[in-house]
């Protein structure tokens, strides 16, 4: 699989960028992944990303859409559970696009 | 991604899928790929229940620890069912008291069927995919 070099050190991805060893995950990682989606991370863009971390070492699977979309409604209101907030944030799919920062695999039933 | 869509436009038919879990967690990979197809039907809005029977019911049993045989330990990914909506969890008696263990043993809720209940249930389903 394809090694990238990610703020000197080498990172292993798959096919489609998605970071292979999450114990390699850090900040630096983020952000080039965010480049590669062409997302600029803003605070809102964190918050889910870092829910995202949480809820893979809790449940050690990443979230379909629907499950995200719900579970963040849980955690950080209404106003931010929903398709609108999350699609504005993550244009290319919330599920998808931050997994991929947030170095999970891509979601389960994420066809 | 577009799983809400597809059942728009699509004819939103939903079936019974019964899920059949007869494997010791580890050792094959049945039980993982098992549980992921049950995660993609479930993203596709259908009916779904899961059922945990002979060496199938280690696999729902607490306090797994896989890191000896280095291999992910996907036990706590059957408490993330309940946010895809699946609540239909059934485990056999009969392989319960085989093994010696209650439903305290368990992550997570589940109901205990006899096998004459056990069989009602089965023939229910519109569809049943053993792993």
């Amino acid at each position: 699989m394809p090694m990238v070099n990610i703020a000197g050190k080498e990172v292993e991805v798959d096919e489609e960028g998605y970071l292979v060893d999450l114990s390699q995950w850090n900040e630096d990682i983020a952000k080039y992944m965010a480049v590669e989606e062409k997302v600029d991370l803003t605070e809102s863009h964190w918050e889910v990303v870092n829910f995202l971390r949480e809820y893979y070492a809790e449940y050690q699977i990443a979230p379909a859409v629907r499950v995200l979309t719900k579970a963040i409604g849980k955690k950080l209101g209404p106003e931010k559970g929903n398709n609108k907030y999350l699609y504005e944030l993550f244009p290319y799919g919330p599920a998808k696009q931050a997994c991929k920062i947030a170095g999970l695999p891509k979601p389960t039933g994420c066809i | 991604m577009s799983d809400m869509d597809e059942m728009e436009d699509g004819s939103g038919i939903v079936k019974k899928f019964m899920f059949l879990n007869r494997k010791a967690p580890h050792g094959t990979v049945y039980a993982l790929e098992g549980l992921e197809v049950v995660l993609i039907t479930a993203a596709f809005d259908q009916d779904v229940s899961m059922v945990f029977t002979d060496d199938g019911v280690y696999q729902l049993m607490k306090g797994i620890d896989s890191k000896g045989i280095e291999v992910k330990d996907f036990s706590k990914t059957y408490r993330a069912l309940d946010g895809y909506d699946i609540e239909k969890l059934y485990v056999d008696q009969a392989s319960m008291d085989a093994r010696g263990l209650t439903e305290d043993d368990l992550i997570v809720d589940v109901t205990v069927l006899a096998v004459d209940e056990m069989a009602n249930l089965m023939a229910e389903q519109d569809v049943v995919i053993s792993f």
